[in-house]
């Protein structure tokens, strides 16, 4: 009667919750209710975004309306883009975020190549350096650092954020020398040994052995540094404009133009009220251009995103002999 | 004539050469090898000086002077550490805001690590529509880092309003002890917040997770073991220089984001004219200081490597068994 029960009981967990190799019923829908449950908490909320950016004056106005517009426009994006001046702006924010991040992930490829397979001297301390960088908050070295670059006259260039990237102080730099680290650890070290013993120099190992197998470390390298060079506001604004933000004469990135959304909204409308229009008094931009722009801003990143996903996913099964 | 050479290189680095490296011919090269890894890191090594130490070196001399701006340039006068002092005795919001900070790191950063650890395994699991779901779970990355955050928790998408009618906070009061009160109804305020958070610690975890060999849970499947053992002694033990990288990166990230109160402090106090860039300076040193304690700490937590990423030691211990 008890092994029945224990047998029945067995069985009926193995269809549920399944073993190793075969999930049960129970198990995958879990899976997909925790997995739907939190993309729905990072959806709703961009998701919002975007229909809010749809609609047009009636729809803002009527609180019965809010997730299906009744009229889509687009007239919001024209809007935004008219006001971040994208033309001007895009290519900054696109040069300012791409050779920065493709410096970073190449030096600190390097590094943590460097770090992770070699007996270099002082290692440790070298190490503990690493993370003195990255916990010293930012903001310590701001005014000497921008001090450092007006003498030089760097500063309204995007020099500024390209010159420390290329010697890997750029932003964030030491997590990507410890991902890199932990990357070309776990890539077998009989490999370098067999292209030593072929007659491969050390040049050769790295950027025929460890390089290829690293590849989706230089992918999350790329990604990240890509995204947060493209997000930064503060210290750009500092770098770039010096903080006379609205000068049009300086170099400026979409990102802070966003940031100034409003006040360049209301110099914009006042400009076009000065050429005939009726528009007088204070004109504050509307919630759907404020969306329009910020979902401008967000889509090149996700571009890039569906871009690389692949390889971020190829990247790995390349990867030959894994674990030692 | 060569040869020589390199016997008597051999002999004077014979007893030198660490035990950590192989008994191979390698030995000899083992200064070549490390000077080439000198090359590889002497980049960043340059870059250290000219952008970080330096700089560095000129913030401290800040926070023992008083700075002032003037219209003929800055003026510094040595205070010692009468800054630091000032910070302690007179500063009325650093010490607050500082044990706060604390409190809520020592309660978010475990919470975070787990939810993004979970989401990572979830993501790894061969789901349909896994391309979906990754690419929604990058949208934390995205959004997190840019003026998007600012723009959601103002209007009020990162908080769930159920809690609060439940009745929770009262919940809280009567269960949890007074002084960590503050903290835990925080964390379920931010609860959405702290998803939010994870997005980059899951990618990371993700990438260490797929660079695990299916043939080791096969392996493990085979001799008996079912999922929740393989993840306790596979998944674990080969993802936990990951868990070092992500609780550090976590501490730094709670730490510098632009939301957080005593950065806030540190950029206000920078602007303000009578206090200066000298106590700017000095607080964001103490700041430092207390996370690079809490970086320690998981260091101690997570760091301790088990021999797995040392082909020496695991020799050794191949030969123990």
């Amino acid at each position: 009667m008890k092994k029945g029960f224990a047998k029945c009981f067995l069985s009926w967990r193995t269809k549920l919750i399944g073993r190793p190799g075969h999930r049960g019923w129970l198990f995958k829908a879990m899976i997909y209710v925790l997995l739907v449950s939190i993309g729905f908490v990072y959806l709703y909320p961009v998701l919002g975004m975007f229909v809010t950016s749809l609609m047009g004056l009636p729809d803002l106005l009527d609180a019965a309306v809010k997730w299906v517009p009744t009229a889509v426009t687009f007239d919001n994006y024209r809007e935004a883009l008219d006001v971040m001046r994208v033309k001007e702006t895009l290519i900054n924010s696109v040069v300012g975020a791409l050779l920065p991040s493709l410096a970073q992930t190449a030096v600190c490829a390097l590094t943590g190549y460097g770090l992770a397979r070699y007996q270099v001297p002082f290692k440790k301390l070298i190490l503990g350096l690493l993370i003195v960088t990255f916990v010293v908050p930012p903001y310590v070295l701001l005014v000497p650092n921008y001090v450092m670059f007006s003498d030089y006259g760097l500063l309204g260039t995007l020099k500024t954020l390209i010159y420390p990237a290329m010697l890997g102080q750029g932003m964030k730099s030491a997590i990507f020398v410890l991902i890199f680290m932990q990357f070309f650890r776990q890539t077998p070290l009989s490999l370098d040994e067999a292209a030593r013993v072929d007659g491969a120099g050390e040049a050769r190992i790295f950027f025929g052995i460890a390089v290829p197998l690293a590849v989706p470390a230089f992918i999350i390298s790329f990604l990240f540094s890509f995204v947060w060079y493209w997000n930064e506001t503060y210290f750009t604004a500092l770098y770039l404009n010096g903080n006379n933000i609205g000068d049009t004469t300086k170099v400026s990135t979409m990102l802070l133009e966003l940031q100034n959304f409003d006040a360049m909204y209301k110099q914009r409308v006042q400009q076009v009220a000065s050429w005939g229009a009726s528009v007088m008094g204070e004109s504050v931009a509307n919630e759907a251009i404020k969306m329009a722009a910020t979902v401008i801003t967000i889509l090149p990143l996700l571009i890039l995103y569906f871009c690389l996903q692949k390889y971020f996913v190829e990247g790995i099964d390349r990867t030959g002999i894994t674990g030692e | 004539m060569k040869r020589v050479q390199a016997a008597a290189l051999q002999g004077k680095k014979g007893t030198a050469v660490r035990a950590g490296v192989r008994n191979r011919p390698r030995l000899t090269m083992s200064r070549k090898k490390s000077l080439v890894g000198l090359l590889f890191v002497t980049p960043w090594l340059a870059g250290f000086f000219i952008f970080f130490a330096s700089p560095l070196v000129q913030a401290v001399t800040y926070s023992l002077n008083k700075v002032t701006i003037t219209a003929s340039g800055r003026k510094m006068t040595y205070v010692g550490l009468g800054n630091y002092q000032d910070i302690f005795l007179k500063d009325a919001y650093f010490v607050d805001r500082l044990l706060n900070f604390l409190k809520e790191i020592v309660l978010e950063l475990p919470l975070i690590l787990v939810f993004s650890l979970v989401i990572a395994i979830l993501l790894n699991q061969s789901v349909r529509g896994r391309g979906i779901f990754r690419t929604l779970f990058f949208l934390p990355i995205i959004v997190v880092s840019g003026p998007v955050m600012q723009m959601l928790i103002s209007s009020g998408s990162t908080t769930i309003p159920l809690i609060e009618q439940y009745g929770l906070y009262e919940l809280i009061e009567e269960v949890v002890p007074k002084f960590l009160q503050e903290p835990v109804t925080g964390l379920f305020r931010e609860l959405l917040l702290i998803l939010w958070y994870s997005g980059v610690p899951t990618l990371i975890f993700l990438a260490g997770l797929q660079k695990i060999d299916g043939t080791l849970y096969e392996a493990s499947y085979m001799d008996g073991a079912s999922s929740w053992v393989s993840f306790w002694k596979i998944v674990l033990p080969s993802i936990k220089g990951m868990i070092l990288i992500n609780s550090i990166y976590v501490t730094v990230f709670l730490a510098t984001s632009e939301l957080n109160e005593v950065i806030d402090l540190i950029r206000s106090n920078m602007l303000n004219a009578s206090k200066g860039f000298g106590i700017a300076s000095a607080m964001a040193w103490i700041y430092s200081v207390c996370i690079l304690v809490i970086i320690g700490l998981c260091y101690f937590l997570f760091g301790r490597t088990d021999g797995s990423d040392k082909p020496g030691r695991r020799g050794r211990k191949g030969g123990k068994r």
